[in-house]
């Protein structure tokens, strides 16, 4: 069989499209890397998705977390310190299972139970956490001059919030959230890894990377091609967010610019 | 455990719990969170040596030494965690097994690789077929504390890498200064400064390392994420005298708290260390600490 049928077969295998069954013996090289870079396609599901939801929930805990107001700071502390505290592995267990319980009372629930949703909501409240704890940090730090000046020109609530404070706040927060965003990357890996089950063997790289390294034996052809795929999306992801990064700071001349560091110990 | 567990009115008691709760497979469940604490134990000291090594040789003016100290770094960047998990469970038993097998049967003639197989004469197999259930699961632990030590040794060589960075580049100079040789100036100048710089990295490494232990289940150790799910599923009815229905969901909501409370407690103390050691530091922290006593 030809690699360009097998790609044909097995290219879009994880979302249920192409050959139902998954190759079971003699596996090629070219399986191996289609199968692989097919699970890829839930990698950047969960991790996209979780980062465009988390993004935009973090901002509300971080100004929530950031409030002089207890009835509101207190809720989000708990929510960030709940979700940074505990391992996001035991957390996907935990919503697995209460989904489950939840479905045997309410059927509403069923979705909830399957990867692409209750995997979701878990990696979304996850990196808002996260997300929202640099935000805040980031909140913390504005340089008091910026406010200053936003409230000479008499700038108040919501404008001064939209123009000045969040921008800044983004800029600041920049390199410390394109590490979160690596790290949300990485730790969709352990959906399929925690009671979410692979309906039909529609599952993740690792999920595949998994079933080679289970089926031959031999763990030094699947992981390091998985490892070469997370590698290449992982410099993808610092290219995008380095963009963004220089956007953000093209006012500033050129020595204050923050840069991107990627330190590496942030896994959940 | 107790007498009155023998009656069986107790069923509709709340009393029931404490007989439930005090059952043989339980008793399992409370050891294994002494498995997880074992496991930090071991593996911080060993990680922190990985890591130690690691930074030295990407310091390293020798270039090989530094590609190779440089790659482990960076590797962890690139690639999830549980991917390392996963390869060197099974890379390190097969390396193991390999090298016995090269060592115990020189006259084997039949290929290591037979298809989908792995297979070394029984004299080199680990643990022995024939060696105690305690030895397979003292080597699976084995090969766990091994790997987490490496994983997180690369983490830890990043941060130590980063606190050697850190001393100020004005006391190097000094020791050049002073006739100290490279050697010198690493023992005597950097590393016992490097410690302040790398404590945040480090302290932050220790809340992702007890973050981490849940994964020692996909390593096939009974662990205690293993328990939960054995002890809450409805299945276990039958071998215990307690049926009940589906309660993995209270299972890992316990252990929720416990994580929450251990990353709590580390926390606090891990705070309480580091205003210790930035106590008359030239750090920022430090002037902090004199500013606020003046």
């Amino acid at each position: 069989m030809s690699c360009f049928q097998t790609i044909q077969d097995y290219g879009l295998r994880s979302i249920g499209i192409g050959e139902r069954l998954l190759p079971r013996e003699n596996f090629t090289l070219c399986e191996h890397f289609t199968l692989i870079g097919s699970g890829m396609i839930w990698n950047i599901y969960f991790a996209v998705i979780a980062l465009l939801t988390g993004f935009i929930f973090a901002t509300i805990l971080a100004v929530a977390k950031g409030s002089a107001n207890p009835i509101i700071r207190k809720p989000a502390e708990w929510f960030i310190f709940l979700f940074r505290g505990s391992p996001l592995f035991i957390q996907f267990f935990f919503a697995y299972f209460l989904f489950l319980n939840l479905k045997g009372i309410y059927p509403i629930f069923d979705p909830f139970t399957a990867a692409w949703l209750g995997a979701l909501i878990v990696l979304f409240l996850n990196t808002s956490a996260y997300t929202g704890e640099i935000f805040y940090g980031a909140l913390r730090s504005i340089p008091k001059g910026d406010t200053d000046a936003a409230n000479a020109y008499g700038m108040t609530g919501w404008p001064r919030f939209r123009r000045i404070i969040w921008p800044t706040m983004l800029r600041l927060a920049w390199p410390a959230y394109t590490n979160e965003a690596i790290f949300l990357f990485h730790a969709t890996t352990l959906v399929y890894f925690s009671s979410f089950p692979a309906w039909r063997q529609k599952g993740d790289a690792l999920y595949y990377a998994n079933y080679f390294a289970d089926k031959t034996f031999n763990p030094f052809i699947p992981y390091p091609i998985l490892a070469m795929y997370f590698v290449i999306f992982t410099l993808a992801i610092i290219t995008l967010f380095g963009a963004i990064n220089k956007r953000l700071n093209r006012h500033l001349p050129e020595e204050n610019r923050a840069k991107l560091r990627i330190r590496p110990n942030l896994i959940r | 455990m107790f007498e009155y567990c023998t009656d069986p009115d107790t069923l509709s008691q709340f009393r029931w719990f404490s007989c439930f709760l005090t059952t043989g497979v339980h008793m399992s469940f409370y050891i294994s969170f002494f498995k997880v604490l074992a496991l930090l134990a071991i593996t911080a000291p060993i990680a922190l040596g990985f890591g130690f090594f690691g930074a030295m040789a990407a310091r390293s003016p020798f270039l090989p030494l530094s590609w190779l100290g440089r790659g482990y770094i960076a590797n962890v960047r690139g690639i999830p965690d549980i991917a390392f998990f996963l390869f060197f469970v099974i890379a390190l038993d097969q390396a193991f097994e390999w090298a016995r097998h090269k060592i115990k049967c020189p006259d084997w003639d039949q290929p290591i690789r037979q298809g989908s197989d792995f297979i070394v004469c029984k004299a080199a197999k680990l643990p022995l077929g024939t060696s105690p259930e305690w030895m397979h699961e003292s080597y699976g632990f084995f090969l766990a504390t091994i790997t987490f030590a490496l994983v997180f040794g690369a983490f830890a060589a990043s941060v130590l890498y980063g606190g050697m960075r850190a001393v100020p580049h004005a006391q190097i100079e000094t020791a050049e200064a002073y006739g100290m040789s490279p050697r010198q100036t690493f023992w005597r100048i950097i590393v016992p400064q490097m410690w302040v710089y790398a404590l945040p990295g480090l302290s932050n490494l220790w809340m992702v390392l007890i973050k981490a232990t849940p994964l020692l289940f996909l390593l096939g150790i009974e662990d205690i994420v293993y328990w939960a799910r054995e002890l809450g599923g409805t299945k276990t009815s039958k071998f215990t005298a307690y049926p009940h229905g589906d309660w993995r969901m209270w299972y890992f909501l316990f252990l929720l708290v416990f994580y929450l409370a251990f990353t709590r407690v580390s926390e606090i103390s891990l705070e309480k260390l580091m205003v210790r050691l930035t106590h008359g530091q030239a750090t920022s922290g430090g002037e902090a600490q004199r500013k606020a006593a003046a």
